[in-house]
């Protein structure tokens, strides 16, 4: 008995419709947003992201009502985020449903935005997520969508994060992400191994082994997919059984 | 049967809501001391600070309203801080007093392990349990918590362990409480919320 590993698929939007990428980039249609959220959460998901990929002012509407939607079809969790730049932004999620909150750029630029959201929601309902990419012998923090170095070490940043009150990180590799070779499981086992928090891991899924790899040697607490999942390449269902197998604790579905 | 939802603030109110709603069963908010005296059954929500909680409870003057309730035999569901409410204090905010009807504390659980408490765990049975009745032995649930019931001489029905063990399911008379969140954890939290509100009829 003891804490199963989480699988939990993302949900990248925009304009109020899922949509899919590589590298960040080359975006296309990938579904409805509240249609997937219900299929996730019957066939055994742990729990459920959201993201506003373009996180653009004029679009937050539409980003709010994709929450509620998706929200509404849920009895797991919900995490939302993409844009959040404020407090307020932060709370217009919150009501919206989510239980959890993202922050990324604007947590690089004012820090303090972390511990304000951990102040008003408590430490588990902030989540700091961290975009690195290898650069010589380290990681660098990359922000906007990946796109600028915050020339700033992402083992660094992680702690700084959660000594500023983050509950949780959600680590994607800029480098792995959309590849389908895999985690990057040296970056995952070296921000797991410094920080007290879980840490999900994310970018470069495909094979039910990749998960296998970095819950146990990238001793991740959660990993975190897309389009494997919207795809169908992989069911959560077979995946958790697959894990189950390799004697990896997880939460069967019924 | 009216239940009321105790509504200080906390973020997951709208949560317990919907799955409130998605048992076909209407509830409505309230942080009102009179509307506590009516109540039928009582839900007491909370995520996050329990110094906020408690501060939320006093502010809006619904402690006396809610320990009067509790002892008058109303049907009770706290669920996490709601939880941790009922006990003496809590090492979040020494300075603040829990409502106290029953003993014990809420301590930090041990940093040997990634904290927050966050994600899916199974339950060690204790004792008989009206609300785990026809939930299988092997349910997950979902927790999302740093703090716990580690302190107390009062018997849970059911214990979980992270870093240490602590109080998982509680019942005592017309009070129910859980560390965890049923509202969050799929079929086996809506059977457990199915199972207080049919109690509580």
């Amino acid at each position: 008995m003891s804490l199963a590993h989480r699988i939990i698929p993302c949900l990248d939007t925009d304009g109020g419709r899922v949509v899919k990428g590589v590298n960040f980039v080359g975006l296309r249609d990938a579904g409805d947003p509240a249609e997937l959220a219900a299929r996730y959460n019957s066939e055994g998901a742990d729990e459920l992201v959201v993201l506003d990929i373009a996180a653009s002012r004029d679009r937050r509407p539409t980003f709010l009502e994709t929450t509620r939607r998706v929200a509404a079809e849920l009895a797991i969790p919900l995490t939302a985020g993409g844009g959040i730049r404020s407090l307020e932004d932060a709370r217009s999620v919150v009501r919206a449903g989510a239980d959890k909150v993202t922050v990324n750029t604007a947590a690089v630029e004012r820090p303090e935005l972390i511990s304000e959201l951990s102040r008003e929601f408590g430490r588990q309902a902030v989540v700091l997520a961290i975009d690195a990419k290898r650069l010589d012998e380290h990681w660098d923090v990359m922000v906007r969508g990946g796109r600028e170095s915050a020339s700033l070490d992402a083992l660094e940043w992680a702690k700084i994060g959660v000594a500023c009150g983050a509950g949780e990180i959600l680590l994607t590799s800029v480098d792995r992400d959309g590849t389908q070779l895999g985690f990057d499981t040296p970056l995952t086992a070296a921000i797991s191994r410094s920080v007290s928090v879980p840490v999900i891991a994310s970018g470069g899924a495909k094979l039910p082994e990749h998960f296998a790899e970095i819950f146990s040697e990238g001793a991740a607490d959660a990993a975190l997919a897309a389009s494997i999942f919207h795809d169908g390449v992989q069911s959560i269902r077979e995946l958790k059984q697959f894990l189950a197998a390799c004697k990896i604790e997880v939460r069967l579905p019924c | 049967m009216k239940v009321t939802l105790l509504d200080y603030g906390a973020g997951n109110v709208a949560s317990v809501e919907r799955a409130l709603q998605r048992l076909g069963v209407a509830s409505q908010r309230s942080n009102s001391a009179e509307s506590l005296a009516g109540a039928e059954a009582i839900i007491l929500p909370g995520v996050g600070h329990y110094g906020a909680l408690v501060r939320a409870l006093d502010q809006q003057n619904l402690r006396a309203a809610l320990v009067d309730a509790l002892h008058r035999g109303v049907p009770f569901l706290g669920i996490c801080l709601g939880l941790q409410a009922l006990f003496k204090s809590s090492e979040e905010a020494p300075e603040l007093q829990g409502l106290h009807v029953l003993p014990g504390r809420v301590c930090a659980l041990p940093a040997n392990v990634k904290l927050p408490h966050m994600g899916w765990n199974q339950l060690d049975r204790k004792r008989d349990s009206q609300l785990l009745s026809g939930i299988s032995a092997d349910s997950f649930f979902y927790f999302a918590h740093s703090f716990a019931v580690t302190d107390s001489d009062f018997p849970p029905c059911a214990s979980c362990t992270h870093g240490a063990e602590f109080a998982a399911v509680i019942e005592h008379k017309n009070i129910y409480a859980v560390q965890f969140h049923p509202e969050k954890s799929g079929d086996a939290g809506a059977q457990i919320l199915q199972t207080f509100l049919r109690l509580a009829a």
